[in-house]
């Protein structure tokens, strides 16, 4: 298989650079920046000075033994991106691209968030390296995830509010690609996810890919073999390409990435953009995109912020339609109970995005010998969840 | 074959005039007052008239153009039902009308479709603000082949010399230079520089170029026609719309103040 993407940032037909003119300039600067970090060893070894010492990796891999006994099949491990620091695996891509835009001598970082986790994260990075930060967040969000708001203003960020479309994820991405539009000499803009224009995608994944490498030395360490199994959430994709990206070429390896089903797919109001969606162009890239005849871009719904936007990372696309992943959804249902099981049966409250994966393993759990091995990336912890927890079940806290 | 955009500046050039480009968000608060805006501003003294296609998430458009797009999209609009109304014009004017539509638009009708149903209601170029010159290959091939509608490009000032080369070269009709870093609709702060940028862009081409982003008074119209052969007006006319929508005179309101912008540009002609 060819290294991906190409020069252009192409994922075969997907990816590339759909942006502004004024944008332009900007992204092959960062390309460039970006390219001359892979080579260079001081940059190298402060991203793992940080990763280790701040963000807290490796991560472990843990036997989920009772979750395996309970659903009485394969051997189930879990990737634990929930005890990064902030609680996600956010945190790998923050740390690299603050790196980036003080190499750029950028002073000025900004964000979107859809929940607030990857906002908290580049909060978190943007105090620590002393960056001067703004995160757009759609209104709607903000008042559902009132905490993740003051947290980023205890960490000395601006949170602005967008109050435009849909008032979430989708809208606050826009809001800040046009900051980005209009502050691009002093600005560097931290997209959380392998979204966007190319070299995005491409150095998201990479900063993610960690995960991976860590995985596949601790799953040998452990078992001594690869797994059969990588089961991961999907998003915009970061945390599953972070996952499944060491293990592209052992054929033998089968990845599932599941998306945010919703309500039901058949119902219209879901996240899956395999299921229902087709190739387009939002934000900047190429990819699949829940859409209406006209190209106009469809309404999303998920109980999990994380997972709740139209598009897809444009190198899930390729791999879809090249069929080396497999990528199926889990109802907003099934995550809930998935989060139920997990929080009783092994003492980790997933968060809403984590436990969509953790959802499909119960339907594949069963289904596979004992002697094989499934490893799910439990990429975030559910605290931020709990009051929507709550509330779904009608409990007042 | 000369386009009607084309003759419109070989026209203007020859006489020494400066073209005036008003934006319109097509079906803005309907398409049935788009066609009467369009014939409205043609009266006024518009020379060509940029018609914007809806988007639901339009990057490069400030508040004001994005909630036409809403109003747009709310009253039904779609990329098929503009041709229909460029084609119903066409009946009426050949003033050269451009459209300016996010990739995703064209896309979903397919590149070609779009080119082959473009050309035949008679729309004479095309403005896609979020495709550089990198990721033009699929529409333009499409454009040649069925014979237009030309891809007019954008430069914008933080673009490079390298690229001013590039883009220059490759825009049909005019260049279209951005004249602030930043989205629709906010403040033109440096004329000087919109200044520098366009000489820079006319040692590399001798298409004619266009600025727009941030004129919104006939005084800035004025000035920014004294360095570019034509002058694009969008958020200021959309603003026009907003005021007098509940005015049952609002195309005459529209009329004038496009009069105010022309008179203007003239007298700096």
């Amino acid at each position: 298989m060819p290294q991906l993407p190409d020069k252009q940032g192409r994922f075969g037909k997907f990816g590339g650079r759909f942006v502004p003119e004024t944008l332009m300039p900007a992204l092959l600067e960062l390309e460039q920046a970006y390219l001359e970090t892979r080579h260079d060893r001081r940059f190298q070894a402060e991203l793992s000075y940080y990763l280790t010492h701040y963000a807290g990796r490796p991560t472990p891999l843990y036997l989920a033994e009772r979750l395996t006994r309970t659903l009485g099949g394969a051997k189930i491990y879990l990737k634990r991106e929930d005890l990064c620091h902030t609680g996600a695996h956010k945190i790998n891509n923050t740390i690299g691209q603050a790196l980036l835009a003080r190499r750029m001598k950028k002073p000025r970082v900004i964000a979107e968030t859809g929940a607030g986790q990857h906002g908290v994260a580049v909060a978190t990075v943007a105090a620590m390296f002393g960056l001067a930060c703004e995160v757009y967040m759609g209104t709607e969000d903000m008042q559902r995830q009132a905490l993740n708001v003051f947290r980023m203003r205890l960490l000395g960020s601006t949170v602005t509010g967008v109050d435009a479309g849909s008032r979430t994820l989708k809208d606050a991405i826009s809001e800040a690609m046009r900051d980005w539009t209009t502050n691009v000499r002093t600005t560097h803009y931290i997209l959380g996810s392998v979204l966007g224009a190319h070299p995005y995608p491409m150095m998201i994944r990479d900063f993610q890919s960690v995960i991976g490498r860590e995985v596949r030395r601790q799953a040998l360490s452990a078992e001594g073999r690869l797994p059969d199994y990588l089961v991961a959430c999907v998003g915009g994709g970061s945390n599953s390409i972070g996952l499944f990206h060491a293990f592209l070429k052992d054929a033998k390896v089968q990845m599932i990435g599941v998306e945010a089903g919703g309500l039901g797919v058949e119902s219209g109001k879901h996240a899956a953009r395999f299921a229902g969606g087709h190739p387009g162009v939002l934000h900047g890239t190429m990819t699949y995109l829940l859409q209406d005849d006209d190209g106009q871009i469809n309404l999303t719904h998920s109980v999990s912020a994380g997972l709740d936007y139209a598009a897809v990372g444009p190198e899930h696309s390729f791999y879809h339609d090249a069929k080396r992943i497999q990528y199926t959804s889990a109802t907003d249902e099934e995550a809930l109970a998935a989060f139920d099981l997990l929080s009783r049966e092994e003492g980790i409250m997933p968060a809403l995005e984590s436990a969509h994966a953790v959802a499909e393993v119960m339907k594949l759990a069963p289904r596979l010998k004992k002697q094989q091995v499934i490893i799910i990336n439990l990429s975030g912890r559910g605290d931020k969840d709990v009051q929507q927890v709550a509330r779904i079940k009608g409990v007042t806290l | 074959m000369t386009n009607r955009l084309e003759a419109t500046f070989e026209r203007l050039r020859a006489s020494r005039r400066k073209a005036l480009i008003p934006y319109l968000m097509a079906g803005d608060p309907s398409l049935q007052d788009t066609e009467t805006l369009v014939l409205e501003l043609e009266r006024a003294g518009a020379d060509i008239i940029e018609l914007g296609v809806p988007f639901s998430d339009p990057i490069a458009d400030g508040p004001v153009i994005q909630k036409a797009a809403e109003r747009a999209l709310r009253s039904g609009t779609s990329l098929l039902r503009i041709l229909d109304t460029v084609a119903r014009l066409r009946t009426r004017t050949q003033i050269p009308l451009i459209l300016m539509a996010y990739y995703n638009t064209i896309h979903a009708m397919g590149e070609r479709a779009f080119c082959s149903q473009a050309v035949k209601a008679g729309a004479d170029g095309l403005i896609v603000p979020d495709m550089p010159v990198e990721e033009a290959t699929p529409l333009s091939s499409a454009a040649t082949t069925v014979g237009g509608p030309l891809l007019i490009f954008l430069l914008a000032p933080t673009s490079t010399s390298s690229r001013r080369t590039l883009v220059a070269r490759r825009s049909q009709g005019f260049v279209y230079y951005v004249s602030l870093t930043g989205i629709t609709g906010a403040k033109l702060a440096d004329l000087e520089d919109v200044r520098r940028n366009v000489a820079k862009i006319r040692r590399v081409t001798d298409i004619p170029i266009a600025v727009g982003f941030g004129i919104a008074t006939p005084q800035e119209a004025a000035k920014v026609a004294a360095i570019a052969d034509g002058v694009i007006v969008g958020s200021a006319v959309v603003r026009q719309i907003v005021e007098y929508q509940h005015d049952p005179r609002m195309p005459e309101r529209m009329g004038q103040f496009v009069q105010s912008l022309r008179t203007a540009i003239n007298s700096v002609g």
